[in-house]
């Protein structure tokens, strides 16, 4: 059974090409930070999160083999599932918070405001 | 109405109990196997998406306090990249000497397949070998867990990746006992599977980490 | 003064760690019963009872029974039905709780009397909350969802029966250590969600919150897994041509329910972990000083908080689908809108978490957004309710226990809902925040929603699961008293709430509010009235079983699970049923369908298995010792779970086959009539 099973859980070349893959869309974003490279912060920050969510597909697609197919689909729609828990959660709690902050947290203010007096 | 919901009746009538296919639970045991099998390996991708969201809140708290230095070091002082750029490549090892590992398994090559393992758990030691150096490090230098809400977030969020992989590195033990006693199963098969799904899982979200704590904070 | 004192006092503790004890101290402070006559006086009570127990199961020799039948077992059934023992346990004490603080307000608003020291009162009302939510509400339907659904999807068990028990076990371990914190030290003082920096070591310096903590971090892993474990049993276990839209609404909302669990449960492990860090590693997440945030706690907890909501109703939901149709003998009005409410809830109930804590300082912008989309999720449960009274509508509507339950709940729910969707605009709650009004409205949903569809669905499976229904006498006795109950306890504090009375008080000054108070009390007192007349029933119809004894199919029930015998075999059923049609039981039945009684065939089973009481009975001693820092007990118990654990793993043994002989017997026995058949 396990043949016609498990026949997609990847060949030499396809981890080989995901790694490779993998390979370079590390180097580049440590070399950006290492070497100093002469770009924006912006860029630069660009740059490190848009290949790392590359990466991120490239693992997902050739190490872990999710596809749409797999499990009936079930595998990916999780996947799909948490990302859009993971945005939710994440973007919503700095959203929360950098509001809380901005109208709760005075000290800085009268930090800044005693500082001047001084 | 209540013909627009009942499909149809196939010919011959409805059947409403399965009994054609008497011995359909214990038809060479392919059945069934393959029904736990893939219900195993669905369950143990949930687990992982419920183990992401783990990971998810400790991003977003070192989102929020990650900057919270208080008075103290911050990332530029304290990451030495270079040292991250080495586990990180560990860990991408790892990553594709497991796939060699379960190819050789799918090939029933036990042999090789263990030799492939072997070098994963290595690889893996030396990921975490790297990572408590620098925990012994950062620890001599006054920045342990209790120094600032930034490096309570960076411990934590490190950290657990950290235990995540001692676990993984212990369950590889472990299976390689059991391959090498009963060899390839279909039990230790599943069990192989559902370590290389945890373990590119791992991989994953270490490029989360080394993208945003390391390379970010010390852009920052 | 005598708070600051105090902590004072318990922060010198700390520091004094025993490398035996740990911190106990064998003094009053590890001891309350010692100086409190309360405490003192519910400790003998259960001493005695305990012993009582413990005494006459070693008298009836059922110990290897209990072993053997039970604790070991890996029958969906046997777990789901221990689940509901441990919830009606728990809900006794968490009753016990509630009525303890409904007495001391009375008294105290009165200015007659305080029954309970602040800290102590602070202690119940915590107490309370945890218990309730976690070890009553959800084991109930938890309970249910293990019970009902394999049957109603044709299974013959979940998909990974080992961890059902153990997630069960784990549940209890979570239990075990908060009735422990009774007697021994204290609990958390802090409110149910122990927001921080109350709850940091700072200011709860004792063992309180460590008890919380751990206890919930135990259970919250026994509730992932089961989560997990049902969400595959209906992806990949259903009998034949059991389509997406053929599965009963019991089994979507036992998904919908469980993929909550699985993607929230973790995240309240997360924030629990991050406090349970700041106290025992020195962190700073939630602190006041070195860039800690305490509102980010707040903000994680109801990233959780919120959806459990929906955890908690949304199989009950379910419930009230199976049983509006069965008494009212006609097909469920709009199944589809009902699928779809159901995952328009899952989604929506991840964007409204805000709406807990308005009042924190958020912008307008923030709080708009979060105030709307909590009054659009109102919006798919009104849908629902619609669909029940369609379905009743022209129904012939038997008013049995389970149909009036539910029309309690239509009416009581349906006014929590609407001093919900009040709570949802944002200056309302900046002046209803906190106040009695919101502890009325929770418990309106609570009680009217999640506690009324428990006892609707108790009433309705009973037979299924026993083979005789409940006594209606009883049944009817305990209806009235809780539902009145509820009315009375509840509305008082709706107006004290409006007149801006806050919530987790314990003294007045003004004796005005006492009135109020002393109905809320009447009312609570007819709560109780009601829970002991459930526990008689159950008691009166166990001893009159034959009496009500009722056949396979008590109701006229349309889904898979009355489709066997009541009680069902433990293999559920000797041949896969086949699905060709929603309510399939009842197509079955318009085409005369009866089960084969010839032609048996092995089945494949599971073994019964020890590990998950142990593995949980370990980690329970483990968080004992954590608590108390008894660091080497521990460690000790932590190693031995990893390595039963993983000793586990080494028996591959795990399953056989029950021969034909066996399935024929048992098929033909319990069924008179398809042996006659023959």
């Amino acid at each position: 059974m396990s043949a016609h099973d498990h026949s997609d859980h990847g060949s030499y070349r396809s981890y080989i090409i995901g790694f490779l893959l993998s390979v370079v869309l590390t180097v580049v974003p440590f070399w950006i930070v290492m070497a100093d490279v002469d770009v924006s912060l912006g860029v630069a920050l660009a740059v490190i999160f848009g290949l790392g969510a590359i990466q991120v597909l490239v693992h997902v697609y050739y190490f872990l083999h999710v596809t749409v197919q797999a499990e009936d689909g079930w595998q990916f729609m999780s996947l799909l599932f948490t990302a859009i828990l993971l945005i939710i959660i994440m973007s919503g709690s700095i959203w929360v918070m950098l509001h809380l902050h901005e109208n709760m947290m005075p000290a800085h203010d009268q930090i800044e405001r005693v500082r001047d007096v001084k | 109405m209540a013909s627009s919901i009942a499909s149809p009746a196939p010919e011959g009538g409805y059947q409403f109990y399965v009994t054609e296919d008497p011995h359909h639970d214990h038809h060479g045991g392919d059945d069934e196997e393959h029904h736990h099998e893939t219900g195993t390996m669905l369950g143990f991708w949930i687990y992982l998406m419920s183990d992401c969201l783990i990971f998810g809140i400790l991003f977003a708290v070192y989102a929020v306090v990650g900057q919270n230095y208080a008075a103290g070091p911050s990332p530029a002082d304290l990451f030495e990249i270079d040292k991250i750029l080495l586990a990180t490549f560990f860990l991408l090892f790892s990553s594709i000497t497991y796939g060699f590992a379960v190819i050789n398994m799918q090939q029933k090559k036990q042999n090789a397949m263990m030799f492939w393992l072997i070098i994963t758990g290595l690889f893996g030691f030396g990921f975490l070998v790297m990572e408590v150096l620098e925990f012994e490090h950062l620890w001599h230098l006054g920045a342990g867990p209790g120094a600032s809400a930034f490096l309570s977030a960076f411990w934590t969020l490190v950290g657990t990746h950290g235990l995540h992989v001692t676990a993984g590195s212990i369950w590889l033990v472990v299976l390689l006992v059991q391959v090498k006693m009963h060899g390839l199963t279909e039990a230790n098969i599943r069990r192989i599977l559902c370590l290389s799904l945890f373990w590119h899982f791992l991989d994953l979200i270490w490029i989360g980490v080394f993208s945003f704590v390391y390379l970010t904070g010390v852009l920052l | 003064m005598a708070n600051v004192h105090a902590i004072a006092e318990a922060a010198e503790h700390v520091n004094n760690v025993h490398w035996l004890w740990g911190k106990i101290t064998w003094d009053a402070h590890t001891f309350p019963f010692l100086y409190d006559p309360i405490i003192a006086v519910t400790f003998a009570g259960v001493i005695v009872a305990t012993l009582a127990l413990l005494g006459a199961l070693t008298y009836f020799r059922l110990w290897g029974y209990l072993w053997t039948e039970w604790f070991t077992s890996i029958d969906h059934k046997k777990i789901g039905i221990m689940y509901m023992v441990l919830a009606v346990i728990m809900m006794v004490r968490g009753f016990a709780d509630a009525l303890l603080m409904r007495v001391h307000q009375a008294l105290a608003s009165a200015g007659l009397f305080e029954l309970l020291p602040a800290y102590h009162y602070d202690q119940v009302f915590t107490v309370h909350g945890v218990i309730m939510i976690f070890f009553v509400a959800m084991p109930f339907v938890t309970g249910f969802m293990n019970y009902v659904m394999p049957l109603q999807i044709g299974a013959r068990d979940v998909a990974f029966p080992f961890l059902n028990n153990f997630s069960f076990w784990l549940t209890v371990s979570g239990a075990v250590l908060i009735m422990i914190s009774l007697f021994v030290g204290e609990f958390a003082a802090t409110g149910w969600l122990a927001y921080p920096p109350l709850s940091g070591l700072e200011f709860s310096p004792g063992v309180g919150v460590d008890y919380y903590l751990w206890s919930l971090n135990i259970a919250g892993i026994g509730t992932t897994l089961s989560g997990i474990n049902l969400v595959v049993t209906i992806v990949k276990m259903r009998a034949p041509g059991m389509t997406w839209m053929k599965m009963p609404v019991f089994v979507w909302t036992t998904l919908c329910t469980n993929v909550l669990i699985v993607a929230t449960f973790p995240v309240l492990a997360a924030t629990l972990a991050l406090l349970t860090a700041d106290r025992y590693l020195g962190t700073h997440f939630f602190t006041n000083d070195m860039g800690g945030s305490a509102m980010m706690y707040v903000n994680l907890i109801w990233i959780w908080g919120h959806p459990e909501v929906y955890i908690l109703t949304l199989p009950v939901f379910g419930i009230f689908s199976e049983i509006v149709p069965t008494f009212c003998k006609k097909r469920l009005f709009g199944y589809t809108s009902m699928v779809y409410a159901t995952c328009v809830i899952m989604i929506l109930s991840y964007i409204v978490w805000l709406h807990h804590f308005f009042t924190m300082g958020a912008g307008a912008d923030v709080n708009s957004f979060f105030g709307i989309t909590t009054m659009i999720i109102s919006i798919p449960t009104g849908a629902k309710l619609f669909n029940w009274l369609f379905t009743m509508y022209k129904g012939r509507i038997s008013y049995e226990l389970p149909m009036m339950w539910t029309v309690a709940f239509m009416l009581t729910f349906t006014i929590g809902g609407m001093t919900g969707v009040l709570l949802a605009v944002p200056p309302a709650d900046y002046v209803l925040h906190n106040s009695l009004f919101l502890i009325a409205h929770f418990h309106n949903v609570i009680i009217g929603g999640v506690v009324f569809g428990i006892f609707a669905g108790i009433n309705y499976w009973w037979p299924k699961a026993f083979g005789f229904k409940l006594d209606p006498f009883w049944g009817k006795v305990s209806f009235w008293n809780w539902v009145l109950g509820f009315w009375f306890a509840f509305m008082p504090l709706y107006i004290l709430g409006l007149m801006g009375v806050t919530r987790r008080i314990s003294a007045f000054e003004d004796t005005f509010y006492a009135v109020y108070f002393f109905v809320a009390l009447l009312g609570a007192l007819m709560v109780g009235a009601g829970l002991l007349a459930f526990i008689v029933q159950i008691l009166v119809s166990i001893l009159k079983r034959e009496e009500l004894k009722c056949g396979d199919d008590p109701w006229g029930g349309r889904t898979l699970e009355w489709a066997t015998t009541s009680p069902p075999p433990y293999y559920n059923f000797a041949f896969s049923p086949r699905v060709y049609a929603l309510d399939a039981f009842h197509h079955m039945k318009e085409h005369g369908a009866t089960r084969p009684t010839s032609g048996f065939v092995p089945i494949h089973m599971p073994h019964y298995t020890g590990s998950g009481i142990i593995i949980s009975g370990l980690l329970t001693a483990m968080g004992f010792g954590l608590i108390f820092h008894i660091w080497w007990l521990a460690g000790i118990t932590f190693l031995a779970s990893v390595v039963w654990g993983i000793a586990h793993t080494f028996n591959y043994n795990r399953d056989y086959y029950v021969p034909a002989d066996e399935v024929r017997a048992i098929e033909t026995a319990g069924n008179p009539a398809a042996a006659g058949a023959e």
